[in-house]
């Protein structure tokens, strides 16, 4: 009983960080979700120096860690441009870090989407006289959404275990206050407490993502 | 009036010239049927005419109107504006149909005649449903192309390029992916759309059909026209090369 008394204590102290938590997992997929797009299409131009870059630029954001990105996103402005750094400028830092960094990943699924998709679902299209965007977002997108899900399902998983990343810029989210309150109290039960925590988050998100596969499995 | 002429088509893959100084004429309301081997360019020639590859050099003329030119031994393209036009005179149907999955079958049939065309809604609706009826598939318009068979899902792509109204429609081997029986469902369709009148070229390896529904047959080998006309005049040919393709056909 009293061990339970503890842990929920401990829960509401955390609870604190989980809106910045969320708003960490919401923002970086809105955003990587966006861009990944972008990225994808700018990869597969056939204007060479655009592939290039965004093979370069997917090539180093998955290849580095995103402890690092954050903290180059962070101190930039302040070595680069000698911009001060002020104290809200850490979760925007946060923010645009995840967003980067997961655009790379989202932009190599959509590649791999896209280009799964037969030549001759284009060539139907032309026919029929789709010009290239309605051909883009009527025809192929859908059937690709379709085709990411597993994939996609599995970046957003990794997500919310990532977002505990935000403790290199002490931005006060669920592992911040955590750590805190480990010294604090000298104890691993806010460790259990956040572990449980992101393992229900991880839960509801592997749900979403099985109905979502049902809800698109009216067709092959 | 003719509907479709090209005139000295060439076109070549890398180092290979697959259409070799091609010329045909089809008139309105005629069936062209091209035979010949495997490999003898016959997709590439229905590819070039629908515009899904361009020709190196040569005209196309759709309805007297100029898609392609030759220009200094090269063939200029008409402005995108006037393609757009002429795209609308020709539809094709693919060997392995391309409908989209993720479409029912109306809205296979549906989508491009509101959303290209931009045609009323209600009056696209009504002509789908008579075209589905058409094909023998009536209740099938809220089904998805998986749940059809082969020969249900060409039926709905020939619906599909019906829909657009074409003035010539291309088939590529419609019925090379379908078993013997499914084959003779589409085969009928075909029939009856040319006895509507329904101008069409048609790539087949189906001899005894090409022998009664054309008007005119071409027999193409390695890029080039080795013989046509009528069918009873092809048939009977004495040409060696056909003699030979004939005989490959019926295992003599
Ligand atoms: N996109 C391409 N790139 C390179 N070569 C090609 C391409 N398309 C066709 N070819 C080649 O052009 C030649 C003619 O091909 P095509 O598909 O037109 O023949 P076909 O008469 O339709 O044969 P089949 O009866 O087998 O369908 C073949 O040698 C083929 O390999
Ligand atoms: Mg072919």
């Amino acid at each position: 009983m009293d061990m339970l008394t503890q842990m929920w204590d401990i829960f509401l102290q955390i609870s604190r960080g989980m809106g910045i938590t969320l708003e960490i997992f919401f923002s970086t997929l809105f955003f990587s979700l966006i861009l990944g797009l972008g990225l994808a299409l700018c990869r597969m131009s056939k204007f060479k120096p655009v592939s290039i870059l965004a093979k370069i630029y997917i090539s180093i954001m998955r290849g580095t860690p995103l402890m690092l990105q954050l903290l180059v996103v962070y101190f930039g402005p302040y070595f680069i441009f000698g911009i001060r750094i002020t104290q809200s400028y850490k979760l925007q830092a946060v923010l645009i870090g995840f967003a980067l960094n997961y655009a790379a990943y989202f932009a190599e699924i959509y590649r791999a989407g896209i280009e799964s998709i037969s030549v001759g679902q284009y060539e139907a299209a032309k026919l029929l006289g789709y010009n290239k965007f309605q051909t883009f977002f009527c025809i192929i997108m859908p059937q690709v959404i379709k085709r990411i899900i597993p994939p996609v399902a599995n970046e957003t998983i990794t997500l919310v275990k990532d977002t505990s990343l935000a403790f290199t810029l002490s931005v006060a989210e669920v592992f911040t206050l955590t750590k805190q309150l480990v010294s604090a109290m000298s104890s691993m039960t806010p460790f259990i407490v956040a572990g449980i925590f992101y393992y229900i988050f991880n839960l509801i998100v592997a749900l979403f993502f099985d109905w979502l596969e049902k809800k698109m499995s009216y067709y092959r | 009036m003719s509907l479709l002429e090209m005139r000295h088509i060439k076109k070549h893959f890398e180092d290979l010239e697959v259409l070799k100084d091609i010329s045909l004429t089809v008139n309105e309301g005629e069936v062209l049927s091209i035979i010949g081997p495997s490999g003898s360019g016959k997709s590439t020639l229905l590819r070039c005419a629908t515009m899904l590859e361009q020709i190196d050099d040569g005209d196309i003329l759709y309805m007297g109107e100029t898609a392609a030119k030759s220009q200094g031994g090269k063939a200029e393209y008409a402005k995108p504006a006037d393609l757009k036009r002429i795209h609308g005179y020709f539809g094709l149907v693919f060997q392995n149909f391309n409908l989209f999955p993720h479409y029912s079958v109306l809205k296979n049939i549906t989508d491009a005649p509101i959303r290209v065309q931009k045609r009323k809604k209600e009056e696209v609706y009504e002509e789908a449903r008579a075209l589905l009826k058409k094909m023998g598939l009536e209740d099938k318009g809220d089904a998805y192309p998986y749940q059809l068979s082969g020969g249900q899902q060409q039926r709905v792509s020939i619906a599909r390029a019906l829909a657009m109204n074409p003035k010539i429609l291309f088939f590529d081997e419609p019925t090379s992916a379908l078993d013997p029986e499914l084959t003779a469902e589409i085969l009928k369709i075909i029939k009856d759309l040319a006895a509507e009148k329904m101008t069409m070229v048609i790539v087949t390896h189906e001899m005894n059909f090409a022998r009664n529904v054309s008007d005119h047959i071409i027999f193409m080998e390695q890029g080039v026209i080795v013989e046509e006309g009528a069918p009873e005049k092809l048939f009977n040919s004495t040409n060696r090369r056909m003699r030979e393709f004939f005989g490959k056909l019926s295992g003599e």
